[in-house]
């Protein structure tokens, strides 16, 4: 892929709720090109969250108005796998507990999934397992961890790490963090930043959610969007970051106003 | 104490039960006219007349309807061919089976096991015989307080069925199969096992039987010894059981017993646990899952505590779609006396869709001041959230279903000590949902 071309499009994006008659999302205009990385900041409540669930699939919005593609391809009528075979993942915000099912199995099944998907081979348990203790380990998860069901009885912390684990095992196309820097401590917030910085390259965008400078110390930004109230309000370099972090939101709405 | 309370109450069988009684008898005859085991049945069909048959609003009858189980007629059942290698397949195991009923000695092993007597019932035609203490004993001490007709009725009629009696450690399971090649077999088999004191024997059974299958097992687990029972139900769709397990367990012995059924019209499985010396450790657990209007699963178990110190735990659980139902009758008696007892009763339901329905009845019973008991019965529909959370990691919708079913059987699943017995089985499920999707 050439350094550049845009990976992930979104234009106009309109999202009601489908059980309510709730507005959240109200015309988002939004570009990732391929090796950028791009944060979004924004008060609660602005839709943040909301941008990357309908971006990965979840069921219960309704898109009213607008676009969203990736590599060119229309996201908005693809199930939740095809988008993920395709390049898209989610780290979220709050990882889910699935009692039961073993990280690992659920490792393997995830990955031999996209690759058939794809139409590439299985890998092998050898050569998954390998792989996945490589990773593991430079993100500090143990083995013990592994074995575990799926984030159940994992603190804050070894959740958003084993968020990074999954993306780095499925080498997404678009990766959406939700949060990732929140509940972790200084040294999870570097290795977790550590394996983003890894991952990128020039087939690669990234679309980073977060309320803090601190994580953007670490992933360096090239674009910095600010939402408020369903709408990208602003958008600049990564200097647009500190001047949230200096004075809040309340100039940036009062200038959106 | 409520046995007592049941009896005083008891009134003479309804015409209606008498009816269908006589109906069913007038249609068969005693399993055998001579040998060590005549007394027994005759004491059977006694109680049979006495009780008569299962009807609709018996207490324990209420979730699951007899009267397919109870007609003098075995309703037909198509023979289905599964189209996969039968369980227990790589297993090493002494085979013994039988074929609408009937032994086949084609396609048995020789009954042969160091530390272990194996025999056929309709072969054992002594007078004497160490099974007489044993044969419709444990079955009679489980009809109170709760009658359980069906078994009664198995006792008397039985054809065969096998006698093993197990001195050491049998250092390979017994595997009883049950093939199903008729498509009106009406089959009634009676086993009876007694592990001697250490003893240790593992108990596989497969397959459907019959188009109508009436089982009864009868075990006798003696101080320290360990029985392990497996089995799964077949998968013919339109086939029928109703089987029974009785069994005492001495000072510091072991019984785990798990089920795996998948299909079937009608299965009632009945288990009936009696501690009897402390220390004692009993496990029964079912992992069951319905598909269809016509599914009906019901498990029935009763566990008495009778002695210092034992712990029972019961573990169900049923995945239901597609107006499928289950049901669970599970009971914790805990004895006047019975003090340190740990009693855990667990039955859960996943609902595939609102069409399906799980109908508990969880009991305790509890006249010892000194023990934990606790029991919990859920039925719930699959989460969404783990589902979008598996599929946003590119794993398809059906897959991720399969995943959260496995999941949530597994409990019931680790109820299974031997790890190959637990990954044969949990490998045949996963084959069964791969199946069932196409
Ligand atoms: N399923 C839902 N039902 C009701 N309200 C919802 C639902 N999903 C989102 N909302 C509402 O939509 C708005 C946007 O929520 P969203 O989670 O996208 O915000 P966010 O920007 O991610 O906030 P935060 O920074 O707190 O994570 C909120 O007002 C939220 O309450
Ligand atoms: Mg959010």
């Amino acid at each position: 892929m050439r350094k550049g071309k845009n990976m992930l499009e979104i234009k106009n994006l309109h999202v009601k709720l489908e059980e309510e008659d709730k507005q959240i999302l109200k015309g988002v205009d939004l570009t990732v090109e391929a090796g950028k990385v791009h944060a979004i900041m924004g008060p609660n409540g602005s839709g943040k969250s909301t941008l990357s669930y309908v971006l990965s699939g979840r069921e219960g919005y309704e898109v009213t108005e607008g676009s969203a593609t990736l590599l060119g391809e229309d996201l908005l009528e693809m199930d939740p796998e095809e988008r993920a075979a395709l390049g898209i993942f989610l780290a979220f915000q709050y990882p889910v507990e699935i009692p039961g099912v073993g990280n690992m199995t659920f490792l393997r099944t995830a990955v031999n999934a996209q690759r058939k998907a794809r139409g590439e081979e299985e890998l092998s348990s050898t050569d998954f397992l390998k792989i996945v203790r490589e990773k593991a380990k430079s993100l500090k998860i143990d083995a013990e961890m592994l074995k575990r069901p799926v984030n159940v009885g994992f603190s804050g912390g070894e959740k958003k790490r084993n968020e990074i684990l999954q993306m780095a095992m499925l080498e997404p196309k678009l990766c959406i963090l939700d949060e990732t820097d929140s509940g972790l401590d200084v040294d999870a917030m570097k290795l977790v930043s550590d394996g983003v910085n890894a991952l990128r390259d020039e087939g690669r965008g990234f679309l980073v959610i977060t309320h803090y400078q601190r994580l953007l110390d670490h992933i360096k930004p090239d674009v910095v969007h600010i939402m408020a109230d369903g709408r990208i309000i602003k958008t600049g370099g990564p200097e647009l970051a500190l001047e949230v972090e200096q004075n809040g939101y309340a100039d940036l709405l009062a200038e959106a106003q | 104490m409520s046995a007592i309370l049941s009896r005083s109450i008891k009134t003479k069988p309804s015409a209606a039960r008498t009816t269908a009684t006589e109906a069913r008898l007038g249609a068969m005859t005693s399993g055998a006219t001579a040998g060590w085991s005549v007394t027994a049945r005759e004491a059977a069909l006694a109680r049979v007349q006495s009780m008569g048959l299962p009807q609709p609003r018996d207490e324990y009858w209420r979730f699951t309807k007899p009267q397919s189980l109870v007609q003098p007629e075995a309703p037909a059942a198509a023979l289905f061919d599964p189209q996969e290698a039968p369980t227990f397949d790589q297993i090493d195991r002494v085979k013994i089976v039988f074929v609408d009923g009937v032994f086949s000695a084609a396609d048995s092993d020789p009954l042969e096991l160091a530390g272990v007597s194996i025999e056929r019932l309709a072969e054992a035609t002594s007078d004497i015989h160490w099974a007489k203490d044993l044969y419709g004993v444990l079955e009679e001490r489980g009809q109170d307080p709760v009658e359980r007709p069906l078994a009664a009725l198995n006792t008397w009629a039985a054809t065969d069925g096998v006698l093993i009696r197990v001195t050491g450690k049998a250092e390979k399971p017994v595997s009883l199969i049950y093939r199903h090649e008729s498509e009106t077999s009406d089959v009634m088999l009676h086993h009876v096992i007694k592990l001697e004191e250490g003893a240790e024997l593992t108990l596989l059974e497969n397959g459907p039987a019959a188009a109508r299958f009436n089982k009864v097992l009868e075990v006798e687990v003696a101080d320290e010894a360990r029985f392990h029972h497996v089995r799964t139900q077949g998968r013919d769709h339109e086939r029928r059981a109703a089987t029974h397990i009785f069994a005492r367990l001495g000072r510091e012995s072991l019984f785990k017993s798990f089920t795996l059924t998948a299909n079937g019209v009608m299965t009632r499985n009945e288990a009936v646990i009696e501690l009897t010396g402390d220390d004692a450790m009993a496990h029964v657990a079912g992992a069951c899952m319905g598909d269809g209007r016509e599914f009906h699963h019901d498990d029935t178990v009763f566990v008495t505590h009778d002695a210092l110190n034992c712990e029972s735990r019961q573990v169900f659980k049923k995945v239901l779609r597609n107006g499928a139902t289950g049901v669970f009758q599970g009971k914790i008696l805990v004895k006047e006396g019975a003090q340190k007892t740990d009693g855990y009763q667990i039955s859960q339901s996943l609902l595939l869709d609102g069409d399906s329905t799980f109908l508990a009845k969880p009991e305790l019973e509890i006249y010892a001041d000194d023990v934990a008991c606790s029991h919990g019965s859920t039925s719930g529909a699959i989460d969404e959230e783990a589902i979008f959370y598996l599929r946003s990691r590119g794993v398809d919708a059906n897959t991720a279903q399969d995943l959260m079913t496995i999941a949530f059987l597994a409990e019931a699943l680790d109820e299974i000590e031997d790890d190959i017995l637990r990954e044969a089985l949990l490998e045949r499920l996963t084959a069964w949902l791969e199946r069932r999707r196409g």
